[in-house]
């Protein structure tokens, strides 16, 4: 099917950006890679007024190192950041879950900050910024607001985004030595939405986060079972496939029941648990 | 409905052309310029016929605004053919029938030919994962996966490299 009409414009600055979002309110969207929008606009989901294209908005751009952190710009692509050096030291979780984010036409022109700020239950990204806990950087006219990702997703594609504001960056904390990860989803076909999936990082000992995808509305932080796995480690996995039920209520959906998503979900602990455990 | 003037090279001709907003590239490129051998099969950038190449990267024509292609340079099938650049991948889909009916032929091809600059060392399972985003209904796969795997084996031999 092919777009309602809309009206267009490129952005050069983010002042521009917010004019326009003050003038149009909810009928504007951001176009950044249009890899989730396009699509909702072609099935005719979203019928704005007015698409703002971001992409040639430099600020909103590059991958940085800090200190203590990896900052990336809302426009990075899935491609850049499958191919950054920064990112596969420094941000592994992410680097591992890139070549399951869609397939490589898609991830040439899809971003970060699209994926996030689109909150879509079953993606990829996420829950990686889950698992990390990763700073969402939200830029207003006047003011920058920083998130942490278990509070900027609120819903089935909704998220803390207020009107006017923008997704500017997304902040990393830097893996060190004793950083752990693991990446796993099922999929029926390589690339698609995953039936379930799990984003898990322990950035040092005694420390992990579960964050499971494609459970829920939003990403879900598998906490009871972290405890079980932090405390008896190997021998804690069937404890913590127990604890799954009550940290996880995942809805049913197309693929899979309640019953079969939980089963999954153990599954997939069970296969991350190596990578999680290997001491240093 | 709202037009903007668009300057892009398609092919290697550099065009400017008045389109309208809602426009995808695949449509302009299509029912604009006449240039119909990359397809358009569902429109919500599922099947991959579509692909064609932008700034020489792979990307979606359904997923891409035509407007959005202002300042860039478009490579669809035919100029992908005329080039030359994809004649051993052709060549090796022809001889491996690794095409029946031809529908997703143009969008895996400019799959294809990413895969073979970018990736030359890949293997059958990464082969596989590259064209994951193409479907064939013919039940094409097999023989798609073989002839791009003849065209990297061919390419890193004549390249004088030790192989994969």
């Amino acid at each position: 099917m092919k777009a309602p009409p809309f009206g267009y414009v490129k952005a050069r600055e983010l002042g521009q950006v917010f004019d326009l979002l003050d003038q149009h309110g909810d009928e504007a969207k951001i176009l950044a890679g249009g890899q989730s929008l396009i699509p909702s606009l072609n099935l005719r989901l979203s019928r704005p007024t007015l698409l703002i294209d971001i992409n040639a908005i430099a600020d909103l751009q590059g991958i940085r190192e800090t200190a203590e952190t990896i900052v990336v710009g809302a426009l990075a692509t899935h491609v850049a950041l499958e191919k950054s050096p920064i990112i596969s030291r420094y941000v592994p979780l992410v680097a591992a879950a890139m070549p399951h984010i869609a397939h490589p036409a898609i991830r040439n022109r899809g971003t970060i900050g699209g994926s996030l700020a689109f909150a879509d239950p079953a993606a990829e990204l996420p829950a990686c910024a889950t698992a990390l806990e990763a700073t969402f950087i939200l830029r207003g006219r006047s003011a920058e607001r920083r998130v942490k990702a278990a509070g900027f997703f609120h819903g089935l594609f909704e998220t803390d985004l207020r009107p006017g504001e923008i997704l500017a960056a997304i902040e990393f904390p830097k893996a060190t030595a004793s950083h752990r990860f693991a990446f796993s989803e099922l999929a029926r076909r390589h690339g698609d939405y995953a039936m379930i999936g799990l984003a898990a990082a322990s950035p040092q000992p005694g420390t992990l986060r579960l964050a499971y995808f494609g459970v829920a509305d939003r990403p879900v932080a598998a906490d009871r079972a972290a405890a079980c796995l932090v405390k008896d480690g190997a021998a804690g996995i069937e404890a913590a496939c127990a604890c799954l039920a009550e940290d996880l209520e995942p809805s049913g959906d197309l693929n899979a029941g309640p019953q079969t998503k939980l089963h999954l979900a153990g599954v997939l602990l069970q296969r991350a648990l190596p990578s999680l455990l290997t001491s240093a | 409905m709202e037009q903007h003037d668009i300057n892009v090279i398609v092919n290697g001709q550099k065009l400017r052309r008045r389109v309208s907003a809602r426009q995808h590239l695949i449509d302009f490129l299509r029912n604009e310029l006449s240039l119909t051998g990359s397809h358009l099969g569902c429109e919500h950038g599922v099947c991959g016929a579509c692909t064609i190449q932008v700034n020489g990267t792979a990307v979606r024509g359904c997923l891409m605004l035509a407007v959005q292609a202002d300042g860039a340079s478009v490579d669809t099938i035919e100029g992908l053919s005329d080039s030359g650049a994809i004649a051993d991948l052709q060549d090796a889909f022809h001889k491996h029938n690794a095409l029946q009916c031809g529908f997703c032929t143009p969008g895996m091809l400019a799959t294809a030919a990413e895969l073979v600059e970018q990736h030359p060392n890949a293997d059958r399972e990464e082969i596989r994962a590259h064209i994951s985003g193409n479907y064939c209904r013919c039940t094409g796969y097999h023989a798609i996966v073989d002839a791009i795997a003849t065209v990297l084996d061919a390419r890193r031999k004549a390249a004088g490299g030790s192989g994969a």
